[in-house]
C-alpha cells in the first residue's frame, strides 16, 4: 500500500510534477501493483545473495589514456538553451 | 517487385552477393512499401539507400546491403532517436550505437527507426508519443512490445529485417504476437552503447526476423566486446547458420510453472502440438521445475523500474530533448518531466524511485536481486538435465488495442514467461508455432549463456517440422480483416 502522502513525497523525489488527477490514479494503482509485488517477501531468503551482474565478469579496466572526444558544439546543438561552452539552466533558487 | 519482398534477407544477401539483384533496388523496393506503412510502425525512414561504396560494394559484404529497420531507441547520429519518447523531441544524437554501426559496416544499412513503447516500457506498443502499431494480422490488435514497431514491419514485409531491445521480452513478445522469429542474446553478448538506457542490467538488442536463418545471420554480425561498454564480452565462438535437420539427443525440460494455468487454451494447444512435432524430430520432452519463476514477474517489475527510474534520471531539460521553462531549477526539471514522460513511464518511475527510497530498499530492491539469485540457480539446475527449456512465450495471443490499458498489472502479466531470462541474463529465441483462432502463437526456447548456435540449430530444426506460413500479413491479407 501507498498513500497520497508518500506519493507526493517519491514525486518530489523524482522530480515529477503530478496533476491532481494523476496523484489519485498514482495512489491507486501503485497500491495494486505493490500488492502483487509484495508477496516475494513470503520467501525464505535466508543466506541468498543478491545478484549484482549475471555473468561472471572480471573488473574491466582500460589504461586511463586522453583521445578525441565529441566537439564542444556537436553536444550543445542539442541543448535548449547552449550557453558559452555550456549548458543553460534557471537559477537554482526561485528569483 | 513482389519476387523481391518475397526472399528472406538471407536469401537477398545471396542474391546481392551472386550480382543477380542490385542492392539499390531491393532497399527501394522495402523503401516503397515501409513508406505507404498503414501499421504506424515506422518513425522515421530513410531517404534512399546508401551511396554505393566503390571500395566496398554491397556485394562483397556479408549482410549484402539488405536494409535495416531500428528500433526508435539506438541512437543512429543526424537521425531522430526519441525512444519512442516526447521527452526526446528533436533529438538527433550526434553518434550512432555500436549494434547499428555495425550492422551498417557488415551491409545492413538503415531503412527506418521503428516505433517503440517509450523507453521499452511496454507490451503492447500502445505507451508511445507516436501512438499504437497495429498487428499485420488484425490491425484492431497490439503487435506487442515494447518492439512492437520492428515486429510489425518484418511481420508485414515493410523491412526484410529488424532489430529491437528485450528487457522483460520487448522482442520475444512482440515477435510471437506478429507470427515471427525473435532472439534475445545473452546478457553482455551485444554491445549496449548507444542504446537508450531502460534497465541496464537486462537490456539486450537481438534480431527480429522472418525466420532462424535470418537471425542467426544478423546475431552474427551484432555480437562482440565493444571497449565502450564495459559489460559486453567477447563471443565465445562464432554465431553459425543453422543446419539441424532433427533434434535427435535433445533434451527439452518444460517448466510446470511457466505451462499451464493462466495461459490460454489456443496458445496451450499450439505448444503441445509443437512439443510433439519435437519428440517426431527425436528429442525428449520431460517436465521440470523452475520453483522460482512465478516470482519472477515481481523481481523484475521491482528491479526493471528501480533501474530506470536512476537512468531516467538524465532526462531533465538540460542537455537535449524537451524543455518547459520555470522560474527555477527544480520547477524546470519537474515540469519538463511531467510534459515529457507519459503514464507508464511516469508509473515506473514513481515505482522505481519508491523501491529505491529510504527504508525501503532492502524490502523491495535488496529482496528482488536475492530472488534473482534463485532464479539464476533454478535454470543452472534445469540446465543439468536440459539442453534448452521451452515454454509458451506469450500467455496469449495478439489482444484487443485498449483491452489491457486499464489495469497495469494485468499488462505486466504478458511477461509472465518471459522476464525469467534475461533476469538469469540467458539466451532464449521465439519462433511462430502455429496460428489460435487466426492469430500467431509464439513457442519460446532458452538455453544456457552463450548457447545462441545450439539453440539456433534447434529453432531451425523446428521450424521446418512447424513449416508455419507467415505470409498473409505480407500480402495485404490484413487490409480485409481491418474492414
Amino acid at each position: 500500500m501507498i498513500d497520497r502522502d508518500q506519493v507526493l513525497h517519491v514525486a518530489g523525489l523524482a522530480r515529477l510534477k503530478l496533476s491532481e488527477a494523476e496523484i489519485d490514479t498514482m495512489t491507486r494503482e501503485l497500491s495494486d501493483v505493490l500488492r502483487h509485488i509484495e508477496k516475494i517477501g513470503e520467501l525464505d531468503l535466508e543466506g541468498v545473495h543478491p545478484t549484482t551482474h549475471v555473468i561472471d565478469l572480471v573488473n574491466a579496466l582500460r589504461p586511463d589514456e586522453p583521445e578525441p572526444c565529441l566537439p564542444v558544439e556537436v553536444v550543445l546543438a542539442a541543448a535548449p538553451e547552449p550557453v558559452a561552452r555550456g549548458f543553460g539552466v534557471p537559477s537554482p533558487v526561485a528569483q | 517487385m513482389s519476387s523481391l519482398i518475397d526472399l528472406t534477407a538471407a536469401q537477398a544477401a545471396d542474391r546481392v552477393r551472386a550480382g543477380e539483384i542490385d542492392a539499390a533496388e531491393l532497399f527501394d523496393a522495402y523503401r516503397s512499401r515501409a513508406l505507404a506503412d498503414d501499421l504506424n510502425a515506422f518513425t522515421w525512414l530513410a531517404e534512399g539507400a546508401p551511396e554505393a561504396d566503390p571500395v566496398r560494394p554491397a556485394r562483397d559484404a556479408p549482410l549484402g546491403g539488405v536494409p535495416l529497420a531500428v528500433k526508435d531507441l539506438f541512437c543512429t547520429e543526424g537521425v531522430p532517436s526519441q525512444a519512442g519518447s516526447r521527452i526526446l523531441e528533436g533529438y538527433r544524437p550526434p553518434y550512432t550505437a555500436t549494434v547499428v554501426a555495425k550492422l551498417a559496416e557488415a551491409g545492413a544499412p538503415l531503412l527506418g527507426k521503428t516505433n517503440q513503447d517509450e523507453f521499452a516500457m511496454g507490451s503492447s506498443n500502445e505507451n508511445s508519443a507516436f501512438g499504437p502499431v497495429l498487428n499485420p494480422w488484425d490491425t484492431s490488435r497490439v503487435p506487442g512490445g515494447s518492439s512492437g514497431g520492428s515486429a510489425a514491419a518484418v511481420a508485414a514485409g515493410l523491412a526484410p529485417w529488424a532489430i529491437g531491445t528485450d528487457t522483460g521480452g520487448s522482442i520475444r513478445q512482440p515477435a510471437a504476437l506478429c507470427g515471427i522469429v525473435g532472439l534475445k542474446p545473452t546478457y553482455g553478448a551485444c554491445s549496449r552503447y548507444g542504446m537508450i538506457a531502460f534497465a541496464s542490467s537486462l537490456d539486450q538488442a537481438g534480431p527480429l526476423t522472418r525466420d532462424v536463418t535470418d537471425a542467426a545471420l544478423l546475431l552474427a554480425h551484432m555480437v562482440g566486446r565493444d571497449r565502450r561498454d564495459s559489460t559486453s564480452l567477447e563471443f565465445p565462438g562464432e554465431i553459425e547458420l543453422p543446419r539441424a535437420e532433427d533434434l535427435a539427443g535433445i533434451r527439452l525440460g518444460v517448466p510446470e510453472e511457466l505451462s499451464g494455468e493462466g495461459i490460454e487454451p489456443g496458445v496451450l494447444d499450439s505448444f503441445n502440438a509443437t512439443l510433439r512435432l519435437a519428440e517426431g524430430l527425436g528429442a525428449t520432452i520431460e517436465a521440470c521445475r523452475l520453483p522460482h519463476a512465478p516470482h519472477a514477474l515481481a523481481a523484475y517489475y521491482l528491479i526493471a523500474p528501480a533501474e530506470a527510474s536512476s537512468n531516467l534520471a538524465r532526462f531533465d531539460g538540460v542537455r537535449y530533448g524537451l524543455r518547459v521553462d520555470a522560474d527555477d531549477l527544480t520547477e524546470m526539471y519537474s515540469r519538463t518531466r511531467a510534459a515529457g514522460f507519459g503514464a507508464e513511464v511516469k508509473r515506473r518511475i514513481m515505482l522505481g524511485t519508491y523501491a529505491l527510497s529510504s527504508g525501503y530498499y532492502d524490502a523491495y530492491y535488496g529482496t528482488a536481486q536475492k530472488v534473482r539469485t534463485l532464479i539464476s540457480q533454478d535454470f543452472e539446475a534445469a540446465f543439468a538435465s536440459f539442453d534448452f527449456i521451452v515454454t509458451p512465450t506469450s500467455p496469449w495471443t495478439a489482444f484487443e488495442l485498449g483491452s489491457k490499458t486499464a489495469d497495469p498489472y494485468a499488462m505486466y502479466l504478458n511477461d509472465f514467461c518471459t522476464v525469467p531470462m534475461p533476469l538469469a541474463g540467458i539466451p532464449a529465441i521465439s519462433i511462430p508455432s502455429g496460428l489460435s483462432e487466426g492469430l500467431p502463437v509464439g513457442f519460446q526456447l532458452a538455453g544456457p549463456a552463450f548457447s545462441e548456435s545450439r539453440m539456433l540449430d534447434a529453432a531451425f530444426a523446428l521450424e521446418r517440422a512447424i513449416a508455419f506460413d507467415g505470409s498473409g500479413p505480407m500480402t495485404g491479407d490484413r487490409a480485409r480483416r481491418a474492414s
